[in-house]
C-alpha cells in the first residue's frame, strides 16, 4: 500500500466484485435454467431463482431417459469419451515430448538440428488451418470414430517438447556427471533423475493440456459420426440444432454445467500449476 | 536457443528410438497434411474426388475475386479487433484493481480465472441462451428497456453476441498475465513516484502502463490468434456464421467451404492463406520476444 486512499480502496473492491459478478452471471443463469422444467424455462422471463427440478434434469441428461425433438443421447457416456480423450491427449503429449526433449538435449546425432526445427515448425500451425487434409489422412487410416483418430492428431504439436527442452537445459550438468560416475546409463538417468525433477512442469502442462483436450470442438465434429464416440461438447451442440421451439433448454443447460464442471474443477484445484503452465507454455 | 549441454550421452541408436514417436506423429498428422493442403490449393477436384486437375494459382485468384471471402476477411478483422481491444482493456482495468487490493486478491483471482476452462462451443451455447430473442433473460430485459434485440436477424447484434462470448472466455487469460506483470513491477518505483507527488492516475500512465507494454503486446498477438482460430466453437454454436454470412470468420469459412460446400481446392487455398497469416503472427511474436530479452 503506497498511500491511504479510502475512495480508491472502495472503488477497487467495487470494480472487482462487479467484474466477478458479470463473469459469473452467464454460468449462474445456466445453472438456474438447469433446475427448472422446460415450461418454466421457455416462459419469458425465466425466474432467476433456482427451481426444484435439479435432480431429475441432471438424471435425464446423464442417462438420456427422456423424449424430445432434439438429440436425446445420454450425456454420461459422452463425458466418459471426453475424459478419456483429455487424458490421452495430455498424458500422450507429456510422454512423447519428454522422450524427444531428452534425446535433443542429451544426445548428439546427425540431423539433430533438422529434427529440432521440424518440431519447432509445428508450433505455428494449429489443427484448424489444415483440417481438410488431416481429416483425409485420418479417414484413410481408418481411424474415424476411434479414440486414436480423436486424439493422436492433436498430440502432434511441439509446445510440450519446447517446455521440457527449456527445463532440461537448466538442469545442472553435475547431475549427469554424478549419475555417470555411479554407473547409470542414459535411461536410468532419465528415469531416476530427470523425470522426478520435471514433475512440476509435468503437472503444469497436464492442467493446460487436459483443458485443451476436453474442450476440443472442431476436430471431434469432423471425425466422429457415431453417437457413442461424441465428446460432451459435441453432444450439447447437437441438442440445440433444432431451434428455440424444439430445444429442451433445461436439459441443454444441465449438460452445459456437466461439460463445464470437470475442467473448471481442474483449473481451480490445480490453480498453482495452472498459472505456471500458462506462463511457461507461452514463453 | 544457443545453449547446449557440455556433457552428453553417447549412443548411435538410442536418440532415434526416443524421438521416433514424436517424429512419426508429426510426419503423419502434420507435415503430410500441411503438404497436401499446399498441393490441393493448386488443384481443382470435383466433390466426389473422381477427377483432379492442376489449375495453378486459379484457386487463389478465385479467392481474390470472391466477394464473400473478402467480406469474411473484413468480418474477421472487425471481430478480432473487437475481441482483442475489449478483452485487453477490460482485463487491464480488473488486473489494476486486483493488484491494488491487499487483502483478498487471491480470492478475486480464483473467482476470475475459471472461464478459461469453459469450452468455446459451450460458451457459445450459454451466451446464445442468454440472448435468445424469444426466451433469453438478457434479451427480455433489453426489450423491456425498449431495445429491440434480435441476434438472429440483425447482423450487428449477432456480431456483438459472438464478441461478448469470446471476450468473456478470454478475460481470465489476459487478467492472469496482466496481474503477473503488475505484480512484477518493483514497489519502490511506485513509492518513489508517490513521494514525488504523482497521484494514482499519473503513476499508472507514466510507470505501470509503459512497463506493462511487453505484456500488452504479447497479449495482443495471443488475442488475435485466439480470435482467428480458437473461436470457431463460439461462432458455430452461437450464430452458425449467420445471419447470412455476417459472422462467418475465416476459420468458419474454411470449414464450411471444405466440409459443407465440398470445394476442396478453394478450402485448401484458404488454409494456405491462414497458414501464412499464422506464420506472420508467430514471426512478429518471436521478434518481440528477442527484443524483450535485450531490454
Amino acid at each position: 500500500m503506497i498511500e491511504r486512499n479510502r475512495f480508491l480502496d472502495v472503488l477497487s473492491h467495487a470494480v472487482l466484485i462487479l467484474g466477478v459478478l458479470v463473469v459469473a452471471f452467464p454460468v449462474y443463469v445456466t445453472f438456474v435454467a438447469s433446475t427448472h422444467t422446460m415450461e418454466e424455462v421457455v416462459k419469458a422471463p425465466m425466474s432467476l431463482w433456482p427451481g426444484s427440478h435439479l435432480v431429475e434434469n441432471y438424471k435425464a441428461a446423464l442417462l438420456g431417459d427422456r423424449i424430445g425433438m432434439g438429440s436425446t443421447a445420454a450425456v454420461g457416456p459422452m463425458m466418459l469419451v471426453s475424459l478419456v480423450c483429455a487424458l490421452i491427449i495430455s498424458l500422450g503429449k507429456i510422454a512423447i515430448s519428454l522422450l524427444s526433449a531428452f534425446a535433443i538435449v542429451y544426445f548428439r546425432f546427425p540431423f539433430r538440428m533438422a529434427v529440432f526445427w521440424g518440431i519447432f515448425i509445428t508450433l505455428m500451425l494449429p489443427v484448424e488451418v489444415r483440417i481438410g487434409p488431416t481429416y483425409k489422412v485420418v479417414s484413410d487410416l481408418g481411424l474415424l470414430n476411434s479414440y486414436a483418430g480423436l486424439t493422436v492428431p492433436l498430440i502432434a504439436s511441439a509446445t510440450a517438447t519446447f517446455l521440457f527442452r527449456q527445463f532440461f537445459l537448466t538442469v545442472p550438468d553435475e547431475l549427469v556427471e554424478a549419475a555417470r560416475m555411479d554407473g547409470a546409463g542414459p535411461m536410468r538417468f532419465f528415469k531416476d533423475v530427470l523425470v522426478p525433477l520435471s514433475s512440476t512442469s509435468m503437472a503444469a502442462l497436464f492442467v493446460i493440456q487436459f483443458i485443451y483436450g476436453w474442450n476440443q470442438y472442431l476436430w471431434p465434429l469432423l471425425v466422429t459420426t457415431e453417437e457413442n464416440m461424441y465428446p460432451v461438447v459435441i453432444g450439447i451442440k447437437r441438442m440445440i440444432s433444432g431451434g428455440d421451439a424444439q430445444t429442451e433448454w433445461h436439459i441443454v443447460m444441465a449438460t452445459a454445467m456437466l461439460a463445464m464442471v470437470p475442467p473448471a474443477a481442474v483449473v481451480m484445484l490445480m490453480q498453482k500449476w495452472f498459472v505456471k503452465g500458462l506462463v511457461d507454455t507461452e514463453k | 536457443m544457443a545453449a547446449e549441454k557440455r556433457i552428453v550421452f553417447r549412443s548411435t541408436w538410442l536418440p532415434w528410438v526416443l524421438i521416433a514417436p514424436q517424429v512419426l506423429i508429426i510426419s503423419v498428422f502434420f507435415f503430410w497434411p500441411a503438404g497436401q493442403a499446399l498441393l490441393q490449393s493448386f488443384q481443382q477436384s470435383d466433390p466426389f474426388g473422381t477427377s483432379v486437375e492442376w489449375v495453378g494459382l486459379e484457386n487463389f485468384v478465385n479467392l481474390w475475386n470472391d466477394e464473400t471471402y473478402l467480406a469474411s476477411f473484413g468480418t474477421t478483422a472487425i471481430f478480432s479487433a473487437l475481441v482483442a481491444g475489449l478483452g485487453i482493456s477490460i482485463s487491464l482495468v480488473l488486473a489494476y484493481f486486483a493488484d491494488r487490493v491487499v487483502r483478498g486478491s487471491t480470492i478475486y483471482r480464483t473467482l476470475m480465472i475459471w472461464p478459461y476452462a469453459v469450452a468455446p462451443a459451450v460458451a457459445g451455447v450459454v451466451w446464445l441462451f442468454l440472448f435468445s430473442p424469444s426466451i433469453g433473460v438478457v434479451s427480455y430485459a433489453l426489450n423491456q428497456w425498449g431495445f429491440e434485440w434480435n441476434a438472429l436477424l440483425n447482423s450487428r447484434h449477432a456480431m456483438a453476441l459472438v464478441v461478448m462470448a469470446a471476450v468473456w472466455k478470454q478475460l481470465s487469460y489476459n487478467f492472469l498475465f496482466f496481474l503477473a506483470g503488475l505484480q512484477s513491477i518493483p514497489k519502490s518505483l511506485i513509492e518513489a513516484a508517490a513521494i514525488d507527488g504523482a497521484g494514482p492516475w499519473k503513476r499508472f500512465w507514466t510507470i505501470q502502463f509503459p512497463l506493462l507494454s511487453p505484456t500488452s503486446f504479447f497479449l495482443l498477438v495471443i488475442n488475435v490468434v485466439y480470435a482467428f482460430f480458437d473461436t470457431f466453437g463460439i461462432v458455430d454454436a452461437a450464430t452458425k456464421g449467420g445471419p447470412g454470412k455476417d459472422t462467418a470468420i475465416l476459420v468458419y469459412k474454411v470449414y464450411f467451404d471444405g466440409f459443407k460446400a465440398l470445394d476442396l481446392g478453394g478450402s485448401a487455398a484458404q488454409s494456405v492463406v491462414l497458414m501464412v497469416i499464422v506464420v506472420a503472427l508467430t514471426v512478429v511474436q518471436f521478434r518481440f520476444v528477442e527484443k524483450k530479452v535485450n531490454y
